[in-house]
């Protein structure tokens, strides 16, 4: 390793965290916003309406970004989780749990909006579908993940349950992805996968990106607020928080 | 394309506009009760009022 290499292990720790937590935070912010903007200008004004659906296809530009959100927020939760198990780290344990409220966030988005564009599409709001039901799981998951870390006074014991059970609901994941293969669903197969092209025109993509990277972007800004607030609750008692709200007014 | 037009999305107004204004109404929810959180945490690590 060279001598300009970055101590990473340093970055482990709350306190030195914190204060990087807060750039991150506004980077992101500033990133996700022109990327929202363009996603919904292409989406809704410049993307031509679909010949077999008319205009209600465009709840895809949210529904989509929302659903692949709700999945890998929950996945990159559960790897908190089980970094914070392994290593014992405080800092791991406050990404998984600054994440669930977000997740939660995205997957309430993609069942309203899957069943507003179910009604015209297939004639239903909600029907017990492998795709639909298992999203609704995840919900649960990410519900049952806070209900139970707000039911355990202890923070250091909060982690290590809700990570076992974060880290247990991960199986659902896999389940929601490929519900659509294994089983006969009325929800769509993929409209977009990384093995084969696009079955969308290349407008329309372009939209569902941009959106899928601000919601990727909000979803980073926003967790890192939230880690930082988390920070702030779990560390107060140290002289260090307080020496930042001292240095920072 | 004239503005009702836009709003009125070929029928569909009522499905999208649902979507899309749910989706901004919640994510403004989440942005101001994340705010809020961290204020109130920020606060509450103020010296001397821990010292309980």
């Amino acid at each position: 390793m060279g001598s300009n290499s970055i101590n990473w292990f340093k970055f482990a720790s709350p306190t030195s965290f914190f204060p990087v937590a807060g750039r991150l935070a506004r980077w992101f912010a500033v990133l996700a916003a022109p990327l929202a903007a363009a996603g919904l200008w292409l989406g809704l004004v410049v993307a031509p309406t679909d010949a077999q659906q008319g205009d209600a296809y465009r709840i895809i530009f949210i529904h989509v970004p929302a659903a692949w959100m709700s999945m890998f927020i929950y996945l990159v939760m559960a790897a908190w989780c089980a970094a914070s198990l392994t290593l014992n780290a405080r800092l791991s344990a406050m990404m998984a749990q600054a994440l669930a409220p977000t997740g939660a966030l995205f997957t309430v988005i993609a069942l309203w909006t899957g069943a507003l564009w179910g009604r015209p599409a297939w004639g239903t709001y909600w029907a017990w579908d492998a795709r639909m039901t298992s999203e609704l799981i995840l919900l649960f998951l990410y519900l049952g993940y806070m209900a139970l870390r707000h039911a355990i006074d202890e923070p250091r014991r909060a982690d290590r349950a809700s990570a076992v059970l974060a880290l247990v609901g991960a199986v659902n994941v896999p389940i929601i992805y490929f519900s659509v293969k294994w089983w006969n669903t009325l929800h769509q197969g993929a409209t977009v996968s990384l093995t084969a092209a696009p079955k969308m025109a290349s407008i329309m993509l372009t939209a569902m990106l941009l959106m899928t990277f601000a919601a990727w972007f909000y979803a980073i800004a926003v967790a890192m607020v939230r880690v930082r607030a988390i920070i702030l609750e779990r560390e107060r008692r140290t002289s260090w928080a307080g020496a930042f709200v001292g240095a920072a007014r | 394309m004239s503005l009702a037009e836009f709003f009125a999305m070929g029928g569909y107004g009522f499905y999208v506009w649902g979507s899309y204004t749910m989706t901004v109404v919640l994510v403004a929810i989440e942005i101001v009760a994340v705010r809020k959180r961290f204020r109130a945490a920020r606060m509450a690590a103020q010296p001397g009022e821990n010292a309980g």
